[in-house]
């Protein structure tokens, strides 16, 4: 490999007066008069969060289809797999990696129990009937049960509410109405967030695994974050609630979401990071990549930074 | 390491007055090393070369300016705990001044990684410094997701919710979990900005160390040997 000499030694060069400290005071007071006056001005967002009790109270239709869902391990989440349970329905692989599986599951999370049958069975300790429902939906056959289920998911179809009550068509649904009914009376009383945030069994908590995971199944929260442009197809990741700046130097990874082979393919997730990684080491490589380094060397814009220099160099050739 | 030996009132008190190349056993070594690799001079300068004078110097200095103000918001915001800024509007402001400094630390350090990539900064042993700088960046765009995922309010459950997928592809999930507040939030106002500031400062001493790299181009023919020397007005 042919190596480029060494450039000059800095300390060689004609030199000015240069105040370190300075220079620093005086960024640091342009900083400080710049971000002052645009917290002033600006403020910053901060749009309410979304709660399972507000989605129960505003769509109670979609929270009882995506409730029914859970029960029937027929939601995302509950055939999701690693690292949440050993579902397929979101591994992701290219070639020879695996790494979703090979990782395995770490968070375990199971939709039937915990965004269902367990907050149904602490809120049966009040209300007998539930408790009966339960029992009759947990002892019958696993057939059983999925007849029961896919003929309360087709009710809901034409289901209507008035904004307080939720109207399902009478179907042969067995005791899925009792509970899908108690699983919404739950929600809307605030019961399901904290259920299931302590859903894990312990009395601290600051892991919002399953309740995220249980609204990522249904429709309000994304559509509350695609009212704020905030989908994927919106370019979300650069942008914030209201009219704020997103986190714009995501820019590139957001951008191979939108164009093919990535938009098409079911592993697009893993794709887009692969291909950021790689051109993240191309970043930290620049100076060993033929090429690469060699472009500021072809596109003369260094001949605006040094300007002076340039124009110095140029009269002592004459 | 504390010894039995007598102490001298003559005994040498610092390395560079140590008598013989030797003495003061690893502390006199360690403080030889850090005399000889990190001169004052260096790191201090009161004289640079004349081609500084370019704007494209002012991006690095203002970067770390914003990261001041990144910081100290930061400290305000995490000693009070997490929900202060939603509940107060002093909390609200300091929150404002964390998100702004964060948009201009981010907007002047991106100017100044493309400023340095057409001056080429990496020439003549200055790989590292690249190399370091870009690292930074990278872990500060990991520190900013942590704090959009920590803000507690709808665009920290839907940032969370979508990038969730990204992140159980990479198989990443099984240790980093989006979803699990506690662990984004200690990250962010511990672990990781205490590595973006330390590989701040380390970059910033590989800057002083090796200099400013010279203009693409420069010769010999360029150079005023024995710094002949150009008073500022």
């Amino acid at each position: 490999m042919r190596r480029r000499s060494p450039g000059p030694d800095p300390a060689r060069f004609r030199t000015v007066r240069y105040d370190l400290l300075k220079e620093l005071a005086v960024a640091m007071g342009v900083i400080t008069v710049l971000v002052f006056g645009l917290a002033t001005i600006l403020s910053s967002p901060d749009v309410k969060p979304d709660t399972i009790q507000r989605w129960a109270q505003e769509d109670p239709v979609d929270f009882v289809t995506t409730a029914t869902n859970e029960l029937a391990g027929a939601s995302l989440s509950a055939q999701y797999g690693p690292p949440y349970n050993n579902g397929t329905a979101s591994i992701q692989t290219w070639w020879v990696l695996h790494p979703q599986e090979w990782l395995g599951v770490h968070q375990p999370v199971d939709s039937v129990n915990q965004f269902v049958l367990d907050p149904l069975q602490k809120a049966s300790a009040s209300d007998p009937a539930l408790g009966t429902a339960l029992t009759t939906f947990t002892a019958a056959s696993s057939d059983k049960q999925t007849a029961w289920l896919a003929a309360y998911t087709t009710a809901l179809g034409t289901a209507t509410t008035d904004g307080t009550t939720l109207t399902v068509p009478a179907a042969d649904d067995g005791p899925v109405p009792a509970l899908m009914s108690s699983e919404l009376v739950v929600a809307r009383s605030g019961g399901l967030d904290g259920l299931l945030l302590s859903s894990a069994g312990t009395f601290y908590q600051t892991d919002y695994t399953a309740p995220l995971l249980f609204m990522g199944d249904g429709g309000h929260l994304s559509g509350l974050a695609m009212d704020q442009h905030l989908l994927g197809n919106q370019w979300g990741v650069m942008n914030e609630t209201g009219r704020y700046p997103g986190q714009a130097w995501l820019w590139l990874f957001q951008m191979w979401y939108q164009i093919p082979p990535y938009n098409t393919s079911t592993n697009v997730d893993l794709l887009v990071v692969l291909t950021m990684g790689v051109l993240s080491l191309a970043l930290i490589l620049v100076p060993f990549i033929p090429g690469l380094r060699d472009i500021p060397r072809w596109i003369p814009i260094h001949r605006l930074i040094w300007r002076r220099f340039y124009a110095e160099q140029k009269a002592r050739a004459r | 390491m504390i010894t039995n030996e007598r102490h001298s009132d003559t005994e040498p008190t610092s390395a560079s007055s140590s008598v013989g190349p030797k003495a003061g056993g690893w502390t006199g070594a360690a403080a030889r090393w850090l005399e000889r690799r990190l001169p004052i001079g260096k790191l201090l300068p009161t004289r640079q070369p004349y081609y500084i004078g370019s704007w494209v110097y002012v991006f690095g200095v203002v970067t770390i300016a914003a990261l001041a103000w990144v910081i100290a918001s930061g400290v305000i915001l995490a000693f009070f705990g997490p929900q202060w800024w939603h509940e107060s509007a002093t909390g609200r402001f300091f929150n404002s001044l964390h998100f702004w400094s964060i948009q201009l630390f981010f907007i002047f350090m991106v100017l100044h990684l493309w400023g340095q990539y057409w001056a080429a900064g990496w020439r003549d042993g200055r790989a590292p410094t690249w190399m370091i700088g870009v690292v930074i960046f990278l872990i500060s765009i990991i520190t900013a997701f942590t704090g959009y995922i920590s803000q507690q309010n709808l665009d920290a459950q839907w940032i969370a919710v979508n990038a969730k997928d990204a992140i159980n592809a990479t198989g990443a999930g099984a240790f980093f979990n989006p979803l699990n507040f506690g662990q984004m939030y200690g990250l962010h106002v511990m672990l990781l900005p205490i590595a973006v500031t330390l590989l701040v400062v380390l970059h910033v001493i590989q800057v002083r160390l090796r200099g400013v790299v010279a203009p693409i181009g420069a010769t010999d023919a360029d150079l005023v040997d024995g710094g002949t020397v150009e008073t500022s007005p």
